[in-house]
């Protein structure tokens, strides 16, 4: 689960780590207040769970209250589209505004979970900035690791030596060693699955503050986490999302006009990349997990069919010891009692109850094409797709 | 013999009071499996599918001559299920729990260290021997006993691999699920060493998926040896739009590595035979094995070395 930079800022303040002083405004002019407050010049950034909002307009400078309340205004309501969005973009419903800092140097720091070692790994460079990911890929800039680790020590020397090939020397060198523990802590005890820092900002007095936070908490461990299960924006998750998300299922939607429903994320994405191969548009990703009843099977096949741009949907099933075909079957049956909406449905079913999955098709009245192998479906579903349009 | 699991295989099952547990242990026995027992703190003393039930991994252990466990323990306890096991010694833990938060993960990482404990999975389907037993929780049925050995991150995709093996006429010497979730036990490499090793096994199929670097580092093992069984590779998740899962956030995409065309150029640079389609698998593997059949024998066993 993401969560915006405000809250990230306000978690990790607790564990020690500097940000500027600042708050969150849901109307101008909560941000024309908070800018008084402050005094002197702000920053007025755009909350949304996407990053480049800084190139696409979300992070604008004010030199006081009348014009951080203008930029707020601006900002306020709008859908900003930045290069992680999507066209549509998301919708602006709250500013930080904080305290402008200006920084000498601007570094980049994060906290991730390493799958190769199996450990938390820290990432850091000298340089920071909105372009590090490019600058990255180029090899302009050197990126250091560390493996941290997840026990109550972290090694003391190494991370001095990471800290100081960071360029930070001296004191800033202590600074930085008690910036890095203090994130570790906040990652092991919040169960994060990401910190980024970018940039963090020394400034000329000689203090590291963290200008930008993006952080990611483990969903999966929520349930020991009440208070930060709390954090969700739930208006910032499309509402299909959010409802397959409650019905033990992973959607994705994307922009094409064929609906996709897998029972597993291989076969989901296996059958994703057979469709494409295939000249179709997948109108989505769809995985139904093995915890999944038939009930929330309907819920997920309901909102395939609630997508206005779906032309066709292909089902690619094959049963397992924990999730049997006709219980997915089942649920499309109930799906489409449910809904008025009548779709050519193309389906593939093999291994555990297959064939009384299509006999509880048959029950159910789904008039379906059925497919002996994944291919023959994926090449079937585009061809009904384009004769529907 | 078989990989990590033989008639001689003796299993306890962690969790098994509970409905998963219950349910899935009453099929492997079915299959014939050697279940002798189960643990669930608190239920010790009591018998459960006609098996004793004790409340401490070690003390079943004791009693038993168990020598695997398989762990059905919901995600808030399933890491410190597993870290008993490892403390116990089990020689193999196969854990199908699924949505264990990461950092549980780490710390049974972490356990594992120095210990004598192969951890297979979480989010595992488990290890299945056709003919042999099963210690997991897959549908059987589409398998047969054969020269195959079958790797995956996907329970889904080994169901589907299995039936195209055995529709090809052939059939499988061991199907091992690694686990879906980042942080697992053992990897996509230490299984393809055994498997590599294992007498039973002809030739290998690799199941991969984007994310991670364990088809990355399966392709550098294999880069750096020499063996004369065919190893097979499906990648999937080309056509995934990798920027809705990793665009979120830029350090995902500054450690590298995991998109699907990556994981192929990698694995085909070491000489692993790509799917071209989730649906060509089975006859992919019936093509490897059908040249290598071409090979002379002396030459085939020159390169066993």
């Amino acid at each position: 689960m993401r969560i915006h930079e405000f809250q990230a800022k306000h978690l990790l303040a607790r564990y020690g780590l500097n940000v500027p002083a600042g708050s969150v405004a849901i109307s101008t002019g909560e941000a024309g207040d908070i800018a008084r407050e402050l005094g002197g010049p702000v920053v007025v950034k755009a909350q949304i769970h996407a990053g480049g909002r800084q190139r696409a307009g979300g992070i604008q400078p004010a030199d006081g209250p009348a014009a951080a309340r203008a930029v707020a205004g601006r900002l306020l309501g709008t859908s900003l589209v930045t290069a992680q969005t999507g066209p549509g973009g998301q919708k602006v419903r709250r500013v930080l505004v904080e305290a402008a800092i200006a920084a000498e140097r601007e570094l980049h720091i994060a906290l991730l979970i390493d799958t190769s070692s199996g450990e938390v790994m820290l990432i850091g460079s000298a340089r920071g900035g909105v372009d590090i990911e490019e600058q990255a890929a180029r090899g302009e800039i050197r990126l250091n690791r560390l493996v941290l680790g997840s026990g109550s020590e972290a090694r003391a020397q190494e991370v001095a030596a990471f800290v100081m090939a960071l360029g930070l020397e001296g004191a800033l060198c202590e600074q930085g060693c008690a910036l890095i523990d203090g994130l570790r802590r906040a990652f092991v005890e919040l169960d994060a699955s990401l910190i980024e820092i970018n940039p963090l900002a020394l400034t000329a007095a000689g203090s590291l503050v963290a200008l930008d936070v993006k952080m990611m908490l483990d969903d999966n461990a929520l349930f020991r986490h009440p208070e930060l299960a709390a954090l969700r924006d739930e208006d910032d998750t499309s509402a299909a999302e959010l409802q397959a998300q409650r019905h033990q299922l992973n959607y994705v939607q994307l922009d094409g006009n064929i609906g996709i429903v897998a029972n597993g994320a291989g076969l989901g994405l296996a059958t994703l990349d057979m469709l494409v191969a295939a000249k179709g548009r997948p109108a989505n990703f769809m995985d139904i997990r093995t915890t999944a009843n038939s009930l929330d099977i309907a819920q997920g096949f309901r909102l395939l069919l609630d997508n206005p741009a779906t032309r066709a949907i292909l089902i690619n099933v094959h049963g397992g010891g924990m999730q049997p075909c006709d219980t997915i079957a089942e649920g499309l049956g109930i799906a489409l009692r449910r809904s008025g909406r009548s779709l050519p449905l193309v389906v593939r079913l093999a291994g555990n109850n297959a064939d009384f999955a299509r006999s509880r098709l048959q029950n159910f009245g789904c008039a379906v094409v059925d497919c002996p192998d994944m291919w023959t479906a994926a090449s079937q579903a585009v061809a009904l797709s384009q004769k529907g349009a | 013999m078989a990989v990590f699991l033989n008639r001689e295989t003796r299993v306890l099952c962690q969790g098994m009071t509970g409905w998963a547990g219950t349910y899935h242990v009453a099929r492997m026995m079915e299959y014939g499996t050697q279940v002798v027992g189960g643990v669930t703190p608190g239920k010790g003393g009591r018998s459960h599918l006609n098996l004793p039930v004790y409340d401490r991994i070690a003390d079943a252990r004791r009693e038993t001559g168990a020598n695997a466990s398989i762990v059905f323990v919901p995600p808030a306890n399933a890491a410190a299920a597993m870290i008993e096991a490892i403390e116990a010694e089990m020689p193999l833990v196969v854990a199908v729990t699924e949505r264990i938060p990461t950092l549980d993960m780490v710390r049974v990482r972490s356990a594992l260290k120095g210990g004598r404990t192969t951890l297979v999975g979480a989010n595992s389907q488990g290890i299945l021997v056709p003919g042999v037993g099963k210690l997991g929780v897959m549908a059987t049925g589409g398998e047969r006993p054969g020269g195959v050995g079958i790797i995956s991150r996907s329970a889904s995709l080994t169901s589907e691999v299995v039936a195209q093996v055995t529709a090809a006429g052939l059939g499988q010497s061991t199907t091992i699920g690694v686990g879906g979730d980042p942080i697992h036990g053992i990897g996509m490499r230490e299984c393809l060493e055994r498997l590599l090793d294992d007498a039973d096994t002809e030739c290998v199929v690799l199941i991969g998926e984007i994310g991670g670097t364990e088809e990355e580092e399966a392709a550098e093992y294999l880069a750096g040896v020499r063996t004369s069984k065919p190893v097979i590779a499906l990648i999937v998740g080309l056509a995934a739009p990798l920027d809705r899962r990793m665009g979120h956030a830029g350090a995902l995409a500054l450690s590298g590595k995991g998109d699907a065309a990556g994981k192929i150029k990698a694995l085909e640079a070491a000489g692993v035979r790509i799917a071209p389609s989730a649906h060509l698998i089975g006859e992919t593997v019936r093509q490897a094995l059908a040249e290598r059949a071409g090979i002379p024998a002396i030459q085939r066993n020159a390169g066993m070395l």
